[in-house]
């Protein structure tokens, strides 16, 4: 019969103020196998722990129940504790008192407190029938796959690079740099994006460590922590970049125009192409789908002027295979799709109307007005130029309740460099609220509004065209009155959206997404750059909204994570893997089928019966490197020659029992 | 509404009880976020944390009516989510079949209920309890499956 040990916290008041933990401690007392049971104010302090660990000693306890939290914040944690007192650390359950009682039935107590009984009283049940697990070892691939090619992705790579590890960077687009490279300046010091992101992208690809595929994609990712297959598309370029010196004659001659993605539309570019003169890698791609030589055949300029004869119109796309142990997700984000939804500023029918993002191209001394603030529609400057904020943030309505954090502080960088680059223009901001919660922000939005932007707090119900100018009709909240204002050019603030095709990638990973899209983090403070999948990491805006810092800031977190597990030789693997009873199993292997991890193998064992001669027979065998315990295969078989160890089927009928009572 | 709840419902001492069987991943952790969101749901579901909600056995949720359960849930990642790649499209396939053999054998397949609550899905848990205890309400207590005590 095994000693088990019941431990209540209170959770201060978390646990402690709904719930009679003294009453729970007491009742469990009479449950069967417990010998000793007890309540504290927080069972994972260290006073906590070590009341655990005494009690373990002195009551010789060898199963131990932790009515607490959710076992997915603090099962770790109490493990240890387990295995410093000398026991078996997965001779532990915990019972969620916190998130599945005390937290979501106040309004009950009585009704929470039998719950809270029943919770305790199931843990026990399976305690009882706990088994010692031990993890097996599997090594550690020391290669880093990161995807996505955006500051928070070469940050990352830097760190990961220069701590000795390989990498390996993935980027979609034909260059590094992701969004960043776009802007202008940027908030709140107005250094020059490009002065402090072109050489970090420079850097990212010489580096010995880090090998780099633009223009590339990933298609399948297999396998788990420390050991992950990854198979990536290399995307045909068209010119062999081995040869190409990247002199530009072949852009230069293309004879197609089209409109340019990097300048959102704004510019042309040719088929042949680099985004923007500072790309990295500095070697140009053509588009398939507009070059007249690949969807005509006719042309082939670009092959007869290029003197190291780069250009390659056969070249198929690839694909590349490579191990990874760690990946760090750094997709980033889009922006929200205003022309779809906003009818009242126009659905994007009317030139003028711009997003912020075209805002940032058209300031940018590299952009295509050479840094001139003009009207799209006539090349004009203008002289009064409206802001709208939170255009798809904060907007229930449009189905995007939260708020994308960056667009204040880009809108008062706006308001500031049109007072500055025009002289006598006039600016005016419409807000709901202006959130400034970095450093120095505060300040940077105070001197705009010194600087002479006029804050107009308050929703913008329409914006039309009338002659050359644009009508923008608004309630000014504050002052109680309609406003109307005829500008030359409205500018509105569209919120940050996941990157397109990151729902498929999650999938591809197996990380979940949050609500709105995002990728979801582990824990939201205490693990803010892990996933709930081993060995995945997360960083810069593809978990939600964020500026530069910060993207930065998490982006060395991640590498910091992956770097403490490749730093690894060997890994303890889940012991809560399936086995096979051999005496059970019918060589059916219909388990083998459900296994999504291929762990299931086929066994040739010899039986020997006495008085008959021994008998060869086949049976299904779990490799435990593989499988990652869903216990699919347990029920499967019909048999029951599989089970699931830690979820076994006499610990789940037990918990049934338990709670059934 | 059936004759023996609304019966039931009248004197209403009797409070249906839920074992819920949850995946780790998605379920167990939208549970979570109810309660770290403080959703206020009925007290009447208990939960079992397993890893997939490819591993709950009809075998379970059997013993779970028969031990007097008035209402079962499963409810795991969403199809295309599942932590375990493909495991919910065994639980989905799986268990509509013995949604239908509990209809065939005239026990109220209502009392069964498969549903998709994702990580970030914390009010979709609390309504899915609520809607359960609802309906159990108006079917009332479990009687055929249940073993005398
Ligand atoms: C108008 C505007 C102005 C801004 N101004 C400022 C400012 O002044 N100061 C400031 O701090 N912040 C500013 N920001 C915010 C800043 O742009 C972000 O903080 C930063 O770019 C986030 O970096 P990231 O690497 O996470 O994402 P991104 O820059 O979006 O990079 C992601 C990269 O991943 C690639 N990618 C996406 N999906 C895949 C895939 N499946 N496979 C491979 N590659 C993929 C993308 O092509 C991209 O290169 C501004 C934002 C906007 C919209
Ligand atoms: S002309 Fe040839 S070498 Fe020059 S950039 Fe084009 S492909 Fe490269
Ligand atoms: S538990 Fe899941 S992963 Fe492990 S062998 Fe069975 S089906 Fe495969």
């Amino acid at each position: 019969m095994p000693r088990i040990g019941v431990f209540v916290c209170w959770c201060g008041s978390n646990i402690g103020g709904v719930l009679d933990c003294p009453a729970i401690a007491k009742e469990a007392a009479s449950f069967p196998g417990v010998v000793f049971s007890t309540d504290y104010k927080y069972m994972c302090s260290d006073p906590g722990q070590n009341l655990i660990i005494e009690a373990i000693r002195e009551h010789r306890l060898d199963r131990v129940v932790v009515a607490s939290c959710s076992p997915r914040l603090h099962e770790e944690t109490f493990r240890q504790v387990l295995r410093r007192a000398g026991l078996n650390p997965y001779f532990l359950e915990m019972a969620n008192l916190r998130e599945h009682c005390s937290w979501v039935h106040p309004h009950e107590q009585e009704a929470a407190q039998r719950k809270a009984v029943d919770i305790v009283r199931r843990a026990v049940a399976k305690a009882a029938r706990l088994t010692p697990l031990s993890p097996g070892r599997i090594p550690v691939t020391k290669r880093c796959l990161i995807i996505g090619g955006g500051i928070a992705g070469i940050q990352a790579a830097l760190d990961v690079a220069d701590a000795g590890f390989e990498v390996v960077l993935v980027e979609r687009e034909p260059t590094i740099g992701g969004n960043m490279v776009k802007l202008d300046k940027t908030f709140p010091t107005l250094d020059c994006s490009a002065c402090i992101n072109t050489p970090k992208m420079v850097a990212v690809a010489q580096h010995p460590r880090v090998k780099l595929y633009t223009y590339a994609q990933v298609e399948e990712v297999s396998g788990y922590i420390g050991n992950f297959k990854v198979r990536i598309r290399q995307k045909a370029k068209y010119v062999d970049h081995s040869k190409c010196t990247g002199c530009g004659t072949c852009w230069a001659r293309c004879p197609v125009s089209v409109k340019d993605e990097f300048n959102l539309g704004l510019g042309e570019r040719s088929a042949i192409y680099i985004p923007f003169p500072q790309a990295v890698p500095n070697k140009p791609v053509i588009d398939a789908a507009h070059c007249r030589q690949l969807t005509k055949g006719k042309c082939g300029v670009c092959a007869k002027v290029c003197p190291a004869k780069a250009v390659d119109y056969n070249q198929q796309d690839e694909i590349i295979e490579v191990d990874v142990g760690a990946i760090v997700v750094a997709t980033g984000y889009g922006l929200f799709p205003w022309e779809k939804v906003y009818g009242e500023y126009g659905y994007g029918r009317y030139p003028d109307v711009i997003s912020g993002m075209a805002f940032e191209r058209l300031v940018n001394a590299a952009g295509p007005t050479g840094g001139k603030i003009q009207r799209p529609s006539d090349g004009k400057e203008p002289k009064t130029v409206v802001f709208i904020q939170c255009v798809g943030s904060r907007d229930e309505a449009k189905g995007k309740a939260y708020c994308s954090r960056i667009c204040c502080m880009y809108t008062a960088k706006h308001a500031h460099q049109v007072l500055e680059k025009i002289p006598g223009a006039r600016v005016y901001v419409f807000y709901i609220d202006v959130r400034t919660f970095g450093k120095g922000y505060e300040e940077f939005y105070r001197r705009v509004m010194e600087e002479g932007a006029v804050y107009i707090r308050g929703r913008v119900s329409k914006v039309f065209q009338e002659g050359s100018k644009l009508i923008v009709k608004g309630a000014d909240t504050l002052l109680g009155e309609q406003v109307e204002i005829a500008a030359d050019m409205v500018v509105l603030a569209t919120g940050v959206t996941p990157a397109e095709g990151a729902h498929d990638l999650a999938r591809m990973i197996g990380i979940p997404v949050d609500k709105d899209g995002f990728f979801q983090e582990a824990h939201p403070k205490l693990r803010p750059v892990e996933t709930h999948t081993g060995g995945v990491f997360l960083a810069g805006a593809c978990q939600g909204p964020k500026d530069i810092p910060d993207t930065v800031a998490q982006a060395s977190g991640a590498a910091a994570k992956v770097c403490a597990l490749l730093f690894k030789d060997e890994l303890e693997t889940n012991p809560m893997v399936s086995r096979v009873n051999e005496a059970l199993c019918t060589g059916c292997l219909a388990c083998q089928k459900v296994c999504p991890y291929r762990a299931i193998q086929e066994a040739v064992i010899t039986e020997r019966i006495p008085g008959q001669p021994p008998r060869e027979r086949i049976v299904a065998r779990v490799n435990e490197g593989l499988c990652q315990g869903c216990g699919a295969c347990a029920v499967t078989c019909r048999a029951g020659a599989i089970d699931l160890k830690g979820f076994t089927n006499d610990q789940l009928l037990a918990e049934v029992d338990a709670l059934c009572l | 509404m059936n004759k023996n709840g609304a019966a039931e419902r009248e004197n209403s001492t009797w409070q249906p009880k839920i074992v819920a069987f949850l995946c780790n991943w998605c379920s167990y952790a939208g549970a979570d976020l109810a309660g770290v969101s403080r959703l206020k749901y009925p007290a009447n579901v208990r939960i079992i944390r397993v890893p997939c909600s490819s591993r709950v056995n009809p075998q379970f949720i059997l013993r779970a009516f028969q031990r007097g359960a008035d209402g079962v849930l499963v409810a795991g990642c969403h199809p295309g989510d599942c932590h375990y790649v493909t495991g919910n499209y065994f639980t989905r396939r799986r268990l509509m079949l013995f949604k239908r053999l509990l209809e065939f054998t005239g026990f109220a397949p209502e009392r069964l209920k498969v549903r998709w609550v994702s990580a970030a899905e914390g009010g979709r848990f609390a309504e899915t309890i609520k809607e359960m205890v609802e309906e159990l309400r108006d079917l009332g207590p479990n009687r055929v499956m249940r073993e005398e005590k």
